[in-house]
Parts: C-alpha cells; structure tokens; sequence
C-alpha cells in the first residue's frame, strides 16, 4: 500500500491524521456549506449582510416551500424525471443488445463500430448541435421532453455500448460455448445466459447514465424553450437570471437540483465509482 | 432459410436500433455540420453556399482569437486536476476510521450539476459577501470582484470547474493505487526509497496508463467547457471569457449565424481531435493487446 499505512497502534497519529483530513475536507466543500447555509436565511439576513452571523430568523423552510411556490420549479422538476427515466431504460436495453453483439461476435467492421462508439462520446456537443436541432424540429418533437430524451438515449448509448462491451467480453467463455453446443439461439442465449450476469454491471450504467441525463445543461437549453418542458438545470440557469438577488431563494433552489444525484450516489455509491473508473479506465 | 441465417440475423437485429440512432444522431449530425460550415445560412431560409468564406472572416474576428485564448487558458489550467486529484488521493487512501465516509464527501462535487457548480461559485465569488470576500476581509483586505473583471473572469471560472474534475481525477487515482503492486513497493522500501523518491520512481510509472486518460479527458473536458460560462458571465464582461464552444453557440442561436456557428463548432473539432485521436489510439491498441 502506498502512502505507508499509519499503523494500528499509533492511535495519537490516526487521530491527528483524521483530523487533518477533515480539515481539507471542511475546505474543499466549504462552497457548498456556504450555498447551503445561505439557503436557511431570509432575504432580510441578506440584504442586511448577515451571511455569516446566527441568522435572525430561521428561513430554511419558507425557502424551500417557496422555490416551489414561486418559480416553476415543480414543472422542471417533473420534465427532469420524465426524461431521465425512460432515457435510462433505454440506454441499458440498447448498449445490452449491442454490447452483447460487439463483444462476442466476429464480424468485419466490428472494430470500427467499437470505435465510433467511443469517438462520438468525446465529440463536443456543439458540432452536432445544429443538425440535432433541425432534426427535432423535424421530428416536430423540438421543445418537448422527447427531444431531449431521443437525443440522450442516442448519445448515451455511446458510452453505455462500449461500457457493456467490455463487460459481457470479461464474462467466462465457456458459459457461451456451452450454451451454443446446447443448441441455444442468440435470442435464448440473451434472455438466460447474458441478462442474469450483466445486473451489476447494469446498476453501475444506471447510476451514471441517470447523473449524466439530469446534470446535463446543454441539450436543455439548445432543446427547449418552454418553462413547462425546460429540466431542472436550464429551469436553474433562468431562475438565476430572474432571482439574482434573492440568493437565499436562488440557494435553495440549487441545493433541490442537486439533491437527485447527490442522494443516488450515495446510496450507491459502489457502483458510480466501478462504474466511472471502468467506463474510462478500460475504455 | 430462416435457420440458415439465423447465426448473423439476430445479432444483426440486436445491435441495428443502437447503431442507427447513434448514426444518426451523432455521427451524421457530425459530418452534416461541417457541410452547414460552407455555408451562410440563418436557419429557416435557403443555404447560399459560400466556400470557405465563414472561416475566412472567422480568422479576421478579434472575438474568435479571444475565445481561442481561453481556450488555451483552461486547458492549460485545468492540468491542475490530476496533480491535484493524485494528491486528495493519496491523502484519503489510509484505513482509519470514517474514512470511507470522507471519500465519498471528498467525491460529491463530481455528482453535482454543472450548473449547481456555476450557482455555487457565483455565490462564492459575490463581491462584499461571498465566501471568497470573506477570507480577504479576514485579512482586512477587498476581495476583487472576479466576475466582472475582464482580465480574471476566465480564471475565476476555471477555478470552479476544477472542482468537480480534480474530483474525477481523484476516483481515477484512487482506483489506480489500488492496483499498485504490492512487491515493487515492499522493495522499493527495501531499497530505501521513501516519500517523494517512492512517488516517482516506483509509484507514478505504474500509475502511467491512469495518469494517461486523466489527463486526455481532463483536456477533452477543458476544451467543452460550456455550461459554467454560460451560468456565471454568459461570456461576459464584453466576450471577455467566451470560449468556443459558448461562441458557437451564440453565434448561432442569438445571432442566426448557422454556417459561421458551425465554422466555429469545426474548428473546436479539429483541436479535439488531436486529443480523441491520441485517446482511441491508445485504447485501441490495449484492445489489440488483449
């Protein structure tokens, strides 16, 4: 193990390093401390200046209340569900079906696909942002939630494709041998062979594509226009321009976009981390 | 027949609704843009083809060069996030007590929104009251309002993009000490080496192929930087910290611009692709390897 591990024994040493850790900690989220903290006061503690003293009155839950009696909140909240959710579902049943193909079927251009597949993830947004535009506007789905969600499935599976490639690739080989002897069609080998084994693997893309598709701010801007179908993080960006003084509405407002992913990851966490780390490190 | 084509027919069934939405939406859309970049074309009108003309005015176009700058700017600051990722890393990467539990705290920048993060450092860089004010006045001194000074806005907001990548880099570095051989270490104590001399000559050359992608996303994501400048400054103060990416926008959507927008878009490509080439060069090769 590198650094030495501080030993057992040492107590005292354990104790001052925790400390320390903590004390960076405490600094590097002292950001959100602040975001939060602010979001408790009222709009008098701040415009009188009190960000940091003991609040005159505690405003913590008039802030939340009305972030979503003032501002549409409640409608990007829903439009950030509605598109997430089916996105995700549909990304792990797309990058199943072609990462089971990719990685265990020989056929020429299958390198190339695979590498499609990773190039366009690093692709910068904005040179497909005029053509994915005119094409919802075709579709005559521009400035709905579908947009966004054809237009993340699309760019997630991506991603998910070489993420499940190279998991059902590290799968036992002698699983597939010998279903195929038993005379089992692609289909059945699918359904009873690959499905049961990828579910962890299928959690950790869960997981990521879901904080991917809500955290995203780009599409959602460049997709919609309406407050009843923006998603919380463009409804976020126009609530700053509208409320840019009244911080405390402004703080609370982001601590309840940022509270999907940050509950997700902590839950299962686990899983966001083999996920992230496989996702880039093996490809 | 059905039988006899079975072997190619379901796999082909199984990968074409991945492989058409994604040749459409992604790669089409891709290439269909560098044609649009020909062109000058307002978005609803008839495209009147004109060469290579938006690229030519776009090397005339002071703002380009200044985005340009920028851009360079955060890419060059932005090779702060793995050193420092590499150093919370080995910080955190001890068996003590609530460990664990300050890892993932030390992560969570990384799950927030970028738009949160914009929010958040906006507030933090708020001249009188926000955070940052209150450390200088600690020292009695003013802090400068950053987000309003032409000369340290892109700095400022490089400083609070860092944040969630310096935590990425972290979980990368973090999974890479794990796979650290333990023998080379035991014998790189054997021999003596400690601290800083083990850091370098026994630790880092293992960590070489993280240490690569590190820094090939972290650039990647230097380049695409979008959604913090268009939440903290909409590239302002007077374009002062656009950068592509937000300049193509604009260009486009405000401005009705879709060629010269995506001559802009063309050009970020073309800087990117030197790094999405030097990526999938090397993970094709690992592939080979296997």
């Amino acid at each position: 193990m590198y650094p030495r591990p501080i030993p057992e024994t040492a107590k005292g040493a354990r104790f001052t390093y925790g400390a320390f850790v903590w004390v960076i900690l405490l600094l590097w989220l002292a950001p959100l401390f602040a975001i939060f903290l602010t979001s408790a006061r009222t709009a008098e503690d701040i415009a009188a200046g009190n960000l940091w003293g003991i609040p005159t009155e505690i405003g913590l839950v008039d802030n939340y209340i009305g972030v979503f009696q003032l501002t549409p909140m409640t409608s990007y909240y829903w439009n950030s569900i509605l598109m997430t959710v089916p996105s995700v579902i549909l990304v792990l049943a797309l990058s199943t079906l072609a990462g089971f193909v990719l990685s265990k079927y020989r056929f020429p251009g299958n390198m190339l696909l695979f590498g499609i597949f990773i190039g366009g993830n690093f692709l910068p947004a904005q040179i497909m942002m005029i053509p994915v535009r005119n094409l919802m506007v075709n579709l005559g789905v521009y400035d709905t939630v579908w947009a966004l969600v054809i237009f993340h499935v699309a760019f997630q599976t991506g991603f998910a494709t070489l993420f499940m490639r190279n998991f059902i690739a590290a799968l036992p080989r002698e699983l597939f041998e010998a279903a195929r002897a038993e005379g089992c069609s692609p289909m059945q080998i699918l359904v009873h062979v690959v499905f049961p084994l990828v579910r962890p693997a299928l959690a950790a893309l869960a997981i990521l594509t879901f904080t991917f598709i809500w955290n995203d701010y780009f599409w959602a801007v460049v997709l919609t226009i309406s407050d009843s179908v923006k998603p919380v993080t463009a409804g976020l960006a126009s609530l700053r321009g509208q409320y840019y003084s009244a911080w405390n509405l402004l703080s609370a407002a982001t601590v309840i976009v940022a509270i999907p992913p940050v509950v997700l990851f902590f839950f299962m966490q686990r899983h966001f981390v083999s996920g992230l780390t496989m996702g880039a490190v093996k490809g | 027949m059905w039988k006899r084509n079975r072997s190619w027919l379901w796999p082909t069934i199984f990968i074409l609704p991945a492989v058409i939405l994604f040749g459409v939406v992604i790669v089409w859309s891709s290439l269909q843009s560098l044609w649009i970049s020909l062109h000058q074309w307002d978005g609803l009108g008839p495209k009147v083809w004109v060469g290579i003309d938006n690229y030519r005015e776009l090397f005339r176009d002071p703002q380009f060069f200044t985005a340009l700058k920028n851009n360079v700017i955060w890419l060059v600051m932005f090779m702060l996030a793995p050193p420092l990722g590499l150093a919370i890393a080995l910080l955190v990467n001890q068996k003590i007590a609530g460990m664990r539990f300050a890892k993932s705290l030390f992560f969570t920048p990384l799950v927030l929104a970028s738009v949160a993060v914009g929010v958040v450092f906006t507030w933090v860089y708020t001249p009188r009251f926000g955070l940052l004010a209150l450390a200088y006045s600690a020292f009695g001194a003013e802090a400068p309002a950053l987000l309003s000074d032409p000369d340290l806005v892109t700095f400022a907001i490089v400083g609070a993009a860092l944040w969630p990548q310096i935590a990425f880099c972290m979980i990368l570095y973090l999974a890479g000490l794990n796979n650290l051989s333990e023998e080379l270490i035991g014998a790189g104590r054997v021999d003596g080496a400690k601290g800083w001399d083990m850091l370098r000559h026994v630790v880092l050359p293992q960590l070489k192929e993280v240490t690569f992608i590190a820094i090939a996303i972290t650039a990647i994501g230097a380049l695409r930087s979008f959604d913090m400048i268009s939440v903290m400054t909409q590239g302002g103060p007077f374009g002062s910290s656009s950068v592509l990416a937000y300049e193509m926008y604009e260009q486009s959507i405000f401005s009705y611009r879709f060629g010269y927008g995506a001559a802009i878009a063309a050009v970020l490509f073309v800087i990117m692709l030197v790094f999405i080439g030097w990526y999938l060069s090397r993970i094709m090769r690992a592939e080979d390897l296997r």
